[in-house]
């Protein structure tokens, strides 16, 4: 029989570590519903959202019960909405994202992702007109979620698409300026994008991916912290191998789950993302660990090198525990999301810089960042330059979902609401990089010899 | 299908016969049980099978809840595969 102590640590792990299962999302392609006309489009899309989707919430629900682990969200992937309206005669996608948002309503999702181009080397005509809809489409919808691949380390950086990504970023802020700017919390800008990733705002249904299939993202901060508790002052050897173990228990808990799931639902099983997600739930943050380990504050000298570990880890214990290992996979480092990021950043520890330093060394880049509301659009163009740099270079996904919250300033709190939390606004750079983005054109693909 | 039930709560007279008739009514069949007394605190786990029963999970879920209500203990059933998978290679 099952040791004892096992079940009660399980137990212990759900109830008081807030170790749970933090989405379950159903990719499903949408190549089969273009059309020409986008009324017609809309219509197939919205038909096949809701059926294939019928029993998913309600199966989902009661597995969770039967394992004992609950499943935070379920959410729904689809196919980039930019290759399926595309081939359409519509010259504006906002109805695009309304059918979404009314197939996740009547899936009884959270969120539903794929209002998406992957434009690393250009605009296709529907990318173009795809992301000119954006701000409008964000403000009168409330699931969908957005997220533009603007480089990769292929194709170099497009920095065209950067430069318009500033303006949607700013125009996307002001059209939802009644409350703190949310839409930009639903917007992610992507070098190397990754089409498997079950975790919003960036999940889309890549075109390699099956007609349909279910992925999951498992989440456990506060299960490492708490690991970490029991090997104060022991060396790093023996951090990295609690780290380990934790990551392959909650990586087992969340396959079993969800492989039922797809069993149930008739599904193939795509992935599991090892990312490690924090809530703004005390007791659920990943800034909390790496102080953990030693660091006064997140943010000190010192934290690169926890969160690197840390990353590393999190991936050798689940790639032990799951063969079916993608999505993003890496720690995430949203400040707005994670109550530890938050009092780092108020009490000075944390800057934009350091977090851009961070992001070098696990996914998923700049996220949940608010900034003042008057930041230059050039600005924004740049800081998501420079994180592109950083993926490009890396051979890694890196993003940016910045909110320049409108009418606030340093010193400022944006206040999201539920699992995006809230953000204190941070300071960007005074000085400016208008010339440097009104160059536009295309920063090439790096060499991949000469690894300096 | 296999499931463990775990009880805690404050120590009392039948807390096992209580639970051991519900199962007996659902058909539930007794596998195993490990019980520890610390203080006055009572922790059990009990491995059982639910493959004779022809209620379904979730409702046997909710009656074992609603049990632990009545005898002020914490009640609950879990599938036993997510143990296996976590603490066996």
């Amino acid at each position: 029989m099952i040791k004892t102590k096992h079940i009660l640590e399980t137990i212990k792990m759900v109830d008081e570590l807030k170790f749970d299962i933090r989405t379950v999302t159903m990719g499903i392609s949408l190549l089969d519903c273009a059309d020409t006309d986008g009324e017609k489009a809309r219509q197939k899309i919205y038909d096949k959202i809701t059926k294939l989707t019928e029993d998913f919430v309600k199966t989902a629900e009661k597995t969770e019960r039967e394992f004992g682990v609950p499943i935070i969200n379920k959410r729904i992937s689809v196919t980039p909405i930019s290759i399926i309206a595309g081939s359409s005669n519509d010259t504006d996608y906002v109805k695009f994202a309304e059918t979404l948002d009314k197939a996740a309503d009547a899936a009884g999702v959270n969120f539903i992702g794929g209002f998406s181009a992957l434009v690393q080397k250009g605009f296709t005509k529907g990318d173009e007109i795809l992301i000119r809809s954006i701000p409008e489409a964000l403000s009168v919808t409330n699931k969908v979620c957005s997220s533009i691949n603007v480089a990769s380390t292929k194709a170099g950086i497009n920095m065209d698409a950067i430069k318009l990504m500033g303006q949607i970023i700013k125009d996307t802020a002001y059209l939802t300026r009644d409350k703190d700017s949310l839409g930009c919390a639903k917007l992610v800008v992507f070098a190397n994008a990754v089409e498997d990733n079950p975790f919003m705002a960036g999940a889309f249904h890549g075109v390699g991916e099956a007609e349909k299939v279910l992925s999951v993202g498992v989440s456990g901060p506060g299960v490492v912290k708490y690991a970490l508790e029991g090997v104060k002052g022991k060396d790093f050897t023996e951090v990295c191998e609690t780290i380990k173990k934790t990551a392959f228990k909650i990586t087992r808990a969340g396959e079993v789950v969800a492989k039922e799931i797809c069993n149930r639902l008739n599904i193939p099983f795509g992935i599991m993302d090892l990312s490690l997600a924090p809530t703004p739930e005390i007791g659920d943050s990943v800034a909390r660990i790496l102080e953990e380990m030693g660091l006064e504050s997140c943010g000190a000298h010192g934290t690169t090198a926890a969160l690197a570990l840390l990353n590393d880890a999190v991936k050798k214990g689940g790639i032990m525990a799951s063969s079916n290992v993608g999505g993003l996979s890496g720690a995430f480092i949203p400040v707005s999301e994670d109550e530890g990021m938050i009092a780092a950043v108020n009490a000075g520890s944390l800057s934009l810089e350091k977090l851009e330093a961070m992001t070098c060394v696990c996914s998923v880049g700049l996220d949940m960042i608010a900034i003042p509301g008057d930041t230059p659009t050039s600005t924004i163009s740049a800081i998501i330059a420079d994180e592109c740099a950083i993926g490009v270079i890396n051979q890694k996904p890196t993003a940016v979902r910045i909110i320049p919250v409108y009418g606030k300033s340093v010193g400022d709190m944006a206040e999201f609401g539920g699992l995006l939390g809230r953000a204190p606004i941070m300071a960007v750079s005074k000085f400016s990089s208008e010339e440097f983005i009104a160059r536009g054109g295309r920063i090439p693909a790096p060499v991949h010899s000469f690894k300096n | 299908m296999k499931a463990i039930i775990t009880i805690f709560g404050k120590d009392k007279v039948g807390i096992i016969a209580s639970v051991a008739t519900l199962l007996a009514k659902h058909n539930v069949n007794i596998l195993d049980i490990t019980q520890t007394v610390m203080r006055e605190y009572f922790t059990m786990t009990m491995l059982v099978d639910l493959s004779g029963s022809k209620t379904e999970f979730i409702v046997l879920q909710d009656e074992l809840s609603k049990k632990g209500q009545e005898l002020k203990m914490d009640i609950r059933i879990q599938r036993e595969d997510i143990f296996e998978k976590m603490y066996e290679i």
